[in-house]
């Protein structure tokens, strides 16, 4: 293992820029790995924000779940990498 | 949604971090754990956004507390630990996050992992604990450069010096005080052996600090046999001024 594979944040500090898109805490939310079919916490996600945007990989097989690019007044989003996210509306409520 | 926050008071807590109060408008409260944005703007309108762990307990008053390291070739942290003064005014996002936090609900033992910076998110659940009369038990393991860098050194004590209140054990890893018991080194097996719960209490861990160091903790709680799953971490990484 090479010290660039520690260059990773936890998906909890993606929690700011969802928070532009979706109205719902996505970090808690589990989603599933369209790759591996691994299912956790978004918030266990690796994400690398040292790229124009932020990247979102499953902890399990290190594949792609999410990229965020903000372009001026654009923002993309790309979530194919996960098969599905299941959000708790109970613990939204709490948050 | 970007929300004004007022500065209303500074306090130096070692010579490069400083911890900055602020008076939120319509600030909805917050969890323990969870982060803000905060978003600082030139004058020529250049704006940079950095992520900070929050390190006060809810509060009816709406104030929060960030505590930054002044890291050096930062953009934004030596603004706020050198320039800030009270009455300006910051752009704060937020609470953010609902998976690194403790709830004053949960009854479980707690092991707190902090590296450096890392203790911001976990004294707010210290304090969360205490202003909710919380009786959970409470393990901190605290490795810092050195006794000079650690944040929030008295009230951590009055907390360990309380009874039933915060188990504390300090680790450094450049100087130690004389007469230390442990040399200065990075967190180590026997460390985590001996400051830690016995994960047959299966307690909640929450670990927070660089990222290299997150890895490393994280990965001793789990030669322990603390399950994956009670393990939540949260790493700050070695680009930006994320802390």
């Amino acid at each position: 293992m090479t010290s660039d594979t520690h260059d990773y944040l936890d998906g909890n500090a993606a929690a700011g820029e969802l928070s532009k898109i979706f109205t719902m805490d996505v970090t808690v939310a589990e989603g599933q790995c369209a790759h591996c079919g691994a299912t956790k916490r978004f918030a266990e996600a690796h994400l690398y924000m040292q790229c124009p945007g932020v990247v979102a990989r499953c902890a399990v097989c290190e594949h792609v779940l999410l990229r965020l690019v903000s372009v001026r007044q654009r923002v993309f989003l790309d979530v194919r990498g996960m098969t599905y996210l299941s959000l708790d509306t109970q613990l939204q409520d709490s948050i | 949604m970007w929300r004004v926050g007022t500065v209303v008071a500074l306090h130096n807590e070692t010579a490069t971090a400083r911890t900055i109060t602020l008076e939120v408008r319509d600030w909805p409260g917050h969890v323990a754990g969870q982060h803000v944005d905060v978003r600082v703007t030139a004058p020529d309108g250049y704006s940079a956004v950095r992520s900070y762990s929050l390190a006060s307990a809810p509060n009816p008053e709406g104030r929060v507390q960030i505590t930054v390291e002044r890291l050096p070739k930062g953009e934004v942290s030596p603004y706020l630990t050198q320039e800030v003064v009270v009455d300006d005014r910051l752009e704060v996002r937020g609470p953010i996050g609902g998976w690194f936090v403790w709830r004053t609900q949960q009854t479980e033992p707690i092991q707190l992992i902090a590296g450096g910076s890392g203790i911001v998110p976990l004294m707010a659940m210290i304090r969360s604990r205490a202003s909710a009369g919380g009786v959970a038990p409470f393990r901190l393991l605290y490795s810092a450069r050195e006794p000079g860098a650690i944040f929030y050194r008295n009230e951590l004590q009055a907390f360990s010096d309380h009874e039933h209140s915060v188990s504390l054990t300090y680790a450094y890893t450049r100087s130690a005080p004389k007469d230390w018991p442990r040399p200065p080194s990075r967190i180590d097996a026997a460390l985590i052996a001996n400051a830690t719960w016995p994960s047959n209490l299966v307690p909640t861990c929450y670990v927070c600090g660089p990222t290299s160091f997150v890895e490393s903790a994280a990965g001793l709680l789990s030669a322990c046999g603390n399950s994956p799953d009670k393990i939540r971490t949260e790493r700050f990484g070695p680009t930006g001024d994320r802390q």
